[in-house]
């Protein structure tokens, strides 16, 4: 491990260090063929399936901000909820259902939402700035709830007509399309989010969540930082939003709600934050588990989910992904 | 010749306490020169104010003959200051490469892409490498810091510094915590700092300040009482009184 020579070798080395720390790990694949073994196992399913996967992206995007850069958010359903009602709104105002260009459309008002927020927001840490998350999307909600002319208020948005996908591929009540549709979105959201955390730009958000003081001390804009990986992860969010919208054909305020912004934190922990897997785990076993729950007891599903999760932050403190690397870690060490 | 730190008339309170007085000094490039005083003295306080982490009630601090007081931080490292930190500030559960390539990578503008892969950035990794080797820390570069030995720990800390390529270096007590079987690797770090930048030294150590300084500063209750050489301070009674005590013998 530590065979670094003459100079040439040295660099040599430390860049294949450096490599191997982006480098595809096998079990990076699991995830992917559930995800299409699913498809054919649970035809039945896949309703259920899409919203698990516009849960996992928006998890996801959570993950970038919370899990590498530190930001504590209550309020992640703001750009989620943005998202939604932007591509919502874009059909069932503009008469505009085309449904790529919809969802995008979905991100960027919730990148543009993350911006102008998260500048503000950033400047605060701490429990200042999770009231203040908090406060934002609350304030978003009522805003929705009395923009009623725009968003339906209170009793949704009605109207949404999507295209095709692709100009071929219907909506059908099977949920095939948007099961397809969602995941296509999910790889391509995951490979960025990949990318990103990898990036020197990344590493300075760990950085930054590890020691903001010498961050700073090495000449680093924080607050610059912070706002871009903030916008990122809300246009991120806005995709799932604009996804949701679009697979549901329906819009509630329900989208921008405190049960929105809480539950995809209890995704991420459940699953495990900083590690981008954490997300897929988190949300699977979240919606599952909440949806197997509901059929055993319509009433009391959620003391299920509390249980769990009191469970898995007692005695599984990095969720049920870092848990495993722990357990893996020991039993090899146990073995060398 | 404008120096290449210089404080003017800088001052700080903490409510009633007078932290910081009437500081002036000036660093040329190059400088070696060392800040001493007893405890509680304002050390850690001026540099602060030099670097930004506070902001001082009165006077300025320039670089390079440019005004910074009203600079924050990250800017003034920009500019060319930068310091380490009396009890470490480190990544500690990345390797030491990473430690020093974090540094770098801020430097070059190339920490603010995100799309192109850290591995990529082979400048930087080549340079953190060059880094290590002259630091006698390449043998640790992949190993994680909170896995080194303290007086290496101390060491990651002047490269991420160095990292900067800074014109002024702040050391606050380098050698601190660092058991005497270890202190010599400090000490040859330091010896072996590039000659053209100015360094300010923090140091209770009265071996590293007089084998190290060409010139010194004496602080007590925030304010200057001596400046001179090494020799001018070692024969001056009063700051044998204040500091030194009367078994000081230097």
């Amino acid at each position: 491990m530590t065979e670094l020579l003459d100079n040439g070798g040295g660099s040599a080395a430390a860049r294949r260090f450096m490599a191997g720390r982006e480098a595809w790990h096998w079990a990076e694949a699991l995830p992917w063929v559930v995800a299409v073994a699913a498809f054919f196992v649970f035809p039945d399913y896949l309703a259920l399936g899409t919203q698990i996967l516009i849960a996992i992206i928006f998890a996801l995007s959570l993950d970038l901000i919370l899990g590498y850069a530190g930001i504590i958010t209550l309020g992640h359903a703001a750009y989620f909820g943005a998202g939604a009602y932007g591509t919502g709104m874009l059909s069932a105002h503009l008469g505009w259902g085309e449904p790529i260009s919809a969802m995008l459309f979905g991100g960027f008002v919730g990148g543009v939402l993350g911006f102008v927020s998260g500048w503000v927001l950033l400047r605060y840490h701490g429990l200042t700035l999770l009231m203040l998350t908090l406060a934002t999307a609350i304030m978003l909600k009522e805003g929705a709830n009395a923009a009623e002319e725009w968003t339906g208020g209170f009793d949704g948005l009605v109207g949404i007509s999507i295209w095709p996908l692709l100009g071929s591929f219907e909506y059908d009540l099977w949920g095939k399309t948007y099961y397809c549709f969602a995941l296509v979105v999910l790889l391509l959201c995951f490979l960025a989010a990949r990318r990103i955390v990898h990036s020197a730009f990344g590493r300075s958000l760990v950085g930054i969540k590890g020691n903001v003081g010498r961050m700073h001390g090495v000449g680093t804009p924080v607050h610059g930082r912070l706002v871009a990986v903030y916008t990122l992860s809300a246009a991120m969010a806005g995709l799932a939003g604009g996804l949701f919208a679009e697979s549901n054909a329906y819009v509630t305020l329900d989208v921008l709600s405190f049960a929105r912004s809480g539950t995809v934190l209890i995704m991420l922990v459940l699953g495990g934050t900083g590690r981008l897997y954490g997300a897929f785990v988190g949300a699977a076993v979240y919606m599952i588990l909440e949806d197997e729950l509901a059929k055993l007891s319509p009433e009391f599903w959620e003391f299920g989910i509390g249980l769990l999760l009191v469970i898995v932050v007692l005695f599984f403190r990095r969720g049920l992904l870092g848990s495993l690397d722990d357990l893996r870690a020991r039993s090899m060490g146990g073995g060398a | 010749m404008t120096a290449a730190l210089q404080t003017i008339a800088l001052g700080k309170h903490f409510g009633a306490l007078h932290v910081t007085r009437q500081v002036n000094l000036s660093l040329a490039a190059g400088a070696r020169h060392a800040l001493i005083g007893p405890n509680g003295a304002g050390k850690t306080t001026l540099i602060n104010l030099i670097t930004g982490a506070l902001s001082p009630d009165e006077g300025q601090v320039l670089l390079g003959g440019r005004d910074v007081t009203a600079l924050p931080q990250a800017r003034r490292v920009k500019q060319g200051l930068a310091r380490t930190y009396q009890i470490n500030q480190l990544f500690s559960d990345l390797s030491v490469l990473e430690n020093v390539a974090i540094s770098i990578a801020e430097r070059v503008g190339a920490a603010g892409n995100f799309w192109r892969r850290a591995s990529a950035n082979s400048h930087v990794i080549d340079e953190a490498v060059e880094l290590l080797a002259r630091l006698k820390l390449d043998a640790y570069a992949l190993t994680p810091v909170r896995e080194l030995p303290y007086g290496r720990q101390r060491l990651v800390e002047i490269a991420i510094t160095l990292g900067q390529k800074p014109t002024v270096l702040l050391l606050d007590e380098p050698a601190a915590g660092v058991p005497s079987a270890e202190s010599h690797i400090i000490l040859d770090a330091i010896a072996a700092l590039p000659e053209q930048i100015a360094v300010l030294i923090i140091e209770h150590d009265m071996d590293i300040v007089f084998r190290f300084a060409k010139f010194i500063t004496v602080l007590a209750s925030g304010g200057i009482i001596a400046q001179g050489t090494p020799e001018q301070i070692a024969g001056d009674a009063h700051v044998r009184a204040v500091y030194l005590g009367q078994g000081g013998d230097v």
